[in-house]
Order: structure tokens, then sequence, then C-alpha cells
């Protein structure tokens, strides 16, 4: 029995694997926040006016909010002054091709598994990279623009669609939505637009990879998805920062509109380095990602694979106005060590007939401590609407721990509301199976969590689900034999 | 092959296993019987290595190596096949791909090729139709919702996947029907060869009608007390456990 604790013990104490820092020179304005701060970001971009007004309202929002504290998390100190709140690499031209791009970058991404020249090869996956806050390379915009897609950098949205950002920019995540909104509101720097127009299905999955890589700079992303009638795409998201000492903010807003029956599939794997085995370092993730279902019929789901980051604040949520309106939260959230994850979903039922789902399946290792925390709404006028919900909570070893904190109001007497949760730990019995079958315990753990989580992988797209079935394997693998 | 001296083992401090004492050689098929609670799971279970477990005393050499030096997997890889009493649900693992996990592990411990996805499959489906499995079976997660006796066939099916040196029949006849297990035995049977060794642990005669034993132990309290050929399976079916008892002078 000691041996076997002695062997899950060495399973989950293992080392972040991706961790490494690029030496680009990167153009840093002073650490601090203030509304001259906001303003030189606003200039430093070029944007117009709107833009402008938009930041330093949020700004003077932000000013008057508190960090929310309601969380399941113990969060050291935040020094907001000691940030800084904009980074972009210095030389940047725009490239016409990789051959122009600096191959320090290029072999960044070769170590972190994307290299552009197969993924540009490999059919299907248009990337847009953001190295620190500025778009360096987007891929496949052709292809795409034949289609009237809109794919590019939220800085290049600014320039060139300013209606369609100043439309719906805000729309699903005002900036006095919350704390970490306002301040992205205030200082993002850059992120990803998309547009799918009428009747349009996207013909590949876009993508998206994140990096931090400047000391001491906080991330702000703003991604922005709008899904005209009848449209369809699918939109992956992934990332993975190098090993730091200190603390990293991060504070993304994504928000989604889907109008009249159009479609929107938003995947994610989330590999921000988690801190040392020791529970130094790392991520802080406090991320507001919300969809809108707009329009009648229309559908958002969205995929998670979290793995990532010391501490995640995390709730993708959906607000189902449209009548018949469908949308799916499915969510692996793995932590091991010292990380802690507060993480789900809010389903707000406005529209007639409406239909949510909720998988969540929370897997904790170490000393970590993984919590589920999920609001169902139904409002009164929402007749006839259902909502599923399944929370399973894994453990292994003794140390850690998973808490369920689910939150149901139903608004009338035709709506159903279901809601299941397990708890279980990774038995030494099914451990045992597999080393009887002559699978060892590595293995057979890392197979036993897949098994667990599989639901939900098998919701993501084909790459994105080959990727996440390796990186649950190797959050908890390591050092065995 | 198995030379098993003067083997203890207990579980939380309490003292199961007291002394055994026995010899295999390859081709021979060994039966275990005895009344509940008298030890016969824990040997099985102590010889696949399982650590709920705690060796205390004495030495197990198979194949001339030390058994009890091995992890469990080794001891899989190195040819011991345990058929569980009650076989364990991994829900969301297919049976496929467990079993070819397990089948190219020891192909790699082996220093043989791993079998590819062609091949493995066109194994499997030989394997299915020696044993009789619905192929459905293995389409669906390792044991997940099988009923009893399909549990049981999985582990036969799983024992002819990896065609072990020495296997341990723990109880396979419990919660079998005379079809299932007509079907059990048969797969066992078709398994044999003169290299390889079978011990059938069971409570009843009725498997042992089936797959007939060369040698028939009684344990009884931890120890092996009584030790004969196949008509001792008889014997005991007439008069019982308390025969043995009595014996003994209890």
């Amino acid at each position: 029995m000691d041996n076997q604790n002695k062997l899950l013990n060495e399973v989950t104490e293992r080392d972040y694997r991706f961790g490494f820092v690029t030496d680009i020179e990167t153009d840093i304005i002073p650490v601090g926040l203030s509304e001259e701060v906001v303003r030189i970001i606003s200039a430093k971009k070029e944007e117009p006016d709107f833009m402008l007004e938009f930041r330093l309202k949020a700004y003077r929002k932000w000013l008057t909010m508190k960090m929310p504290d309601w969380a399941q998390l113990k969060i050291p100190e935040i020094d907001y002054q000691a940030i800084s709140y904009y980074a972009a690499p210095r030389n940047q031209p725009k490239y016409e091709s990789l051959d122009e791009v600096d191959p320090e970058l290029l072999s960044t991404f070769a170590k972190l598994g994307i290299p552009l020249e197969e993924q540009k090869m490999l059919a299907g996956v248009a990337v847009d990279a953001v190295m620190d806050s500025v778009s360096v390379k987007t891929t496949f915009k052709e292809n795409l623009a034949e289609l009237g897609i809109i794919f590019c950098s939220f800085s290049e949205a600014v320039k060139h669609h300013p209606d369609l950002v100043q439309k719906y920019l805000g729309m699903v995540v005002p900036p006095n939505d919350n704390f970490f909104a306002a301040l992205n509101c205030a200082v993002f720097s850059d992120g990803s637009f998309v547009y799918i127009p009428k009747g349009v299905r996207c013909p590949m999955e876009l993508s998206t990879y994140f990096r931090i890589n400047a000391r001491n700079t906080g991330q702000f992303e703003r991604t922005l998805i709008i899904a005209d009638n009848d449209s369809y795409v699918s939109y992956l998201e992934g990332c993975t920062a190098p090993m730091r000492d200190e603390n990293q903010l991060h504070a993304a807003v994504v928000e989604i509109v889907a109008l009249d029956r159009a479609e929107v599939k938003y995947s994610t794997v989330q590999n921000w380095y988690p801190g040392n085995k020791e529970g130094v370092g790392g991520i802080y993730n406090f991320v507001t990602k919300r969809g809108l279902c707009k329009g009648e019929s229309s559908k958002i789901y969205w995929n998670q694979v979290e793995t990532g980051s010391a501490i995640t604040w995390k709730y993708p949520s959906c607000i189902l106005m449209g009548d018949n309106s469908v949308a799916e939260f499915n969510s692996v959230a793995l932590t091991n060590n010292y990380q802690q994850a507060d993480t789900g979903t809010k389903m707000i039922h406005l529209g007639k007939n409406t239909k949510s789902t909720i998988v969540s399946k929370g897997i904790s290792a170490g000393h970590s401590s993984n919590s589920y925390r999920g609001l169902v709404r139904v409002a009164a006028k929402a007749e006839n609407s259902r909502n599923y919900s399944q929370c399973d909570s894994l453990l292994l070893g003794e140390n850690c721990g998973a808490h369920t904190f689910p939150y149901l109001e139903v608004g009338n007497q035709n709506s159903v509301v279901e809601h299941e949760a397990t708890t279980s730990k990774i038995g030494e019995d099914q451990i045992f199976y597999c080393n009887q079958r002559g699978i060892s315990t590595q293995d057979a753990i890392g197979m036993i969590v897949n098994g667990y989580a599989r639901e939900v992988i098998n919701k993501l797209p084909m790459e994105f689900a080959v990727e996440a079935q390796k990186l649950l394997q190797i959050s908890l693998e390591g050092s065995v034999g | 092959m198995l030379i098993i001296k003067d083997l203890h083992a207990s579980v939380e401090g309490k003292e199961i296993l007291r002394g055994i004492n026995l010899t295999i050689h390859a081709g021979e098929v060994h039966a275990i019987m005895g009344p509940n609670g008298s030890g016969k799971s824990t040997l099985a279970n102590v010889l696949a290595g399982n650590t709920s477990f705690e060796v205390t005393k004495g030495e197990v050499t198979f194949n001339g190596k030390d058994l009890l030096a091995m992890s469990a997997d080794v001891r899989a890889k190195e040819g011991l096949f345990l058929s569980f009493q009650y076989p364990v649900e991994i829900p969301g693992v297919s049976m496929i791909n467990f079993l070819k996990t397990a089948v190219n592990e020891s192909r790699k411990y082996h220093q043989l090729k791993e079998l590819s996805a062609g091949d493995f499959l066109k194994v499997m489906r030989e394997k299915k139709e020696m044993v009789q499995i619905d192929s459905q079976l293995t389409n669906r997660s390792v044991n997940e919702g099988f009923s009893g006796g399909e549990k049981k066939k999985n582990e036969i099916f799983q024992m002819a996947m990896l065609e072990p040196k020495l296997a341990i029949l723990d109880e396979t006849d419990s919660g079998l029907d005379i079809d299932a297990l007509r079907i059990v035995a048969n797969g066992v049977n078709l398994l044999k060869k003169p290299e390889n060794a079978t011990i059938v642990v069971t409570h009843y005669q009725r498997l042992l009608d089936y797959i007939v034993p060369d040698f028939v132990h009684v344990l009884y309290k931890g120890q092996i007390v009584k030790s004969a050929g196949k008509e001792l399976v008889l014997e005991l079916e007439e008069k019982g456990y308390d025969w043995i008892k009595k014996e003994l002078g209890e």
C-alpha cells in the first residue's frame, strides 16, 4: 500500500516540460497603471476615439471595484502598480513569408510543437500566433477572405472593421462586469477577431496560440467572435508559457455572439506554467469567457481541457437569449502539486425552449485544490427550458481537495433542471488490474485518467483531442522509472 | 516453473497465509480448494503482486527468478496471469486500447516488435472466436456494464491474448451458469500447452469436471493441509470440508 502511495506521489510530482525562455527584445512601457498608461496604450495602437473612450470608461470603473473574494482560492496580494501593461516584440515588420520571421521565434514554436510551416501544409488550420501582445503572423487569411470571413488580430480589426468592433465589443462582457473584465477592457493589448458572414460555414478550424514571454508583463488578451445568421465556426485556442519564478497575471476576455441559427464551437487546451512542485511561480489566470446565443436556435459550445496555471478563475458561460437556443459546457480541469482552480460555468436561460448541458470533470492530484462552481438560472419567461449538469471529481492521492458548488435558480414551473455529482478516488484495484496485465503504474494512471475524461475529450476537434490526451498524461506523469 | 517455500502473508496486520509450500511444473494443472476464508484468493493475489497484501516470510521463484522482488506489472510481463474473481471496471478505457497496450508492453519487455493495429486486430479476431466472446464487448470500456458471465469470459479472452506461462484462475466459476462455465472451461483447455501451467482456485468441484486437474490441494487456515490427485475432488464433494476439519482433529 505504501509502495502504491509512493508511486502515486512520484507520478504526481513532476516538473513542467515546456519551461524555457525565448530571448527576443521587447518594447515595454514603464510599470504601473494610470489614466496616462491607458492613453499611451491606445495611442501606441493608433486607435480611434471610441476605443479610447471604451478603455477610459472601463479604467474609471475598475478604480471603484474590488477583487472578487468568493472563490475557493487563496490568492496572494497582487500589486497592480508593479505590472507592465504593454509589451510588443520590437522589430515588428509585417511578414509576407515565414522566411522573414525571426528564426528564434520559429524555434520557440517548434519547441512547443507548433511549427507554422507544417501547420500551413496540414490542411485545415489557420494560425494567428500571438507572441506577447502583438500578432506576429497570420496564415490562411486569403482563403478565408474569399468567403468573406474575417480572422485577424484585434488591432487589425479595430483598424479595418471599426463598425463591427464598435457594435459588438462589450456586448457580452461589459466593462463593469467584474474586476478582471474591467481591467482587461482598460488595458487589453491584442487578441483575435473573427466574423463569419451570413450563411457561411467556416471550412477550417480557426486556431490561436497565446504565449506569455516578457518578464513582469500582464497578459490582457481580447477575443471577439461574431457568427452571423446561419453560419458556423469552430475555434481553437491553446497555450503554454515559459518557466518563470515570479507570478504572472493573465486576465483575458472572450466574447462570442451567435445570431439566428448560428453555431459556434470554442475549444481550449490551457497549459500555462503552473508553478513548480513547491507551488512557487506560475500564472494567475483570471478569465472572463461568455457567449451570447442572441438569435433564435443559435448554439454555443465551450469545450476545454485545463491543466495549467497556478491559479485558475474561469467560468465560460452562456446566455441563452434566443428561443430554442442550445448551449454546452464540457470541461476537464486537472490540478497537481499546489495548483488551485475554481472553475465552472453559468447558464442563463432567457428564451423559451432553451437547452443547456454541463459536463465537468475535475482531476486533483498532489496538494492541489479543484472546485467546480456552476450557476443555472432559468428566467420566468424561459418556458420549457432544460438543463442537465454532471459534475465528477477524481482524486489522486491523499492531500488534494475537490469541491462542488452548484447554484440552481428556476423561475417557472415547466422547466427541468437536473444535477448529478460524483466524487471518486483513482482505485488501487484499477491500478492493480492494469499492472496485472503488464501495464506500469504510470501508464495505468494516464490511461485511467484519460478514460475518465474521454467524454469531454471526444468533443474536441481531432488535432486537439490528441494533444489534450498527451497533456493529461504528462501533467501527471514523469519521474517514475 | 513455480516454487513456493514457506510463504506467509498478511493483510492489515492479520496473518492469512501461514506457511504455504507448493511446487508446480510446466504442463501441470493444480487445483487449490478450500472453505471460504481459507486464504485461496489471498494466495492468488500475493502471487500476482497485489500490494494490499504484505508478504512477511518465505520465497517464491518463478522460472528461476525471484518473483517477490518483481512489481506486479513485471510479473505479468514475465508470464504470470491472474483471472480475477471480481474483474475491475475502468470507465472510458476501451477494451481494444487496454489490450493493445498490455500486449505491446509485454512484447517490448521481451524485445519483440510491437504489433501493428492490423496485426493486433487479426489476433484479436482469432482469440475472440476461441473463447466465444461477443464481438461487441471488445468495443466497450473495460468490464463496464458487463454481466458477471461476460466479465469472466473477458478474463479468459485476455488470457488468450496474453498467452501466459502460468495462469491463475481465481474462482472463475463463481457467478457462471452452466453454459458459460462450459465455454470458459473450454477456452482454458484450448489454451493449455505442455510448456504452460495452470492453477485453478475454486470452492466447488463443478469447474474441475471440465478442467481436469493433475493435483488437488486443500487450503485451510492459510496452510495446505492435504494434497492428492484428481480423485480428491470427488471425495471432497462427497464428504464436504468438515471431513478435512475432522481429520485435523477439529
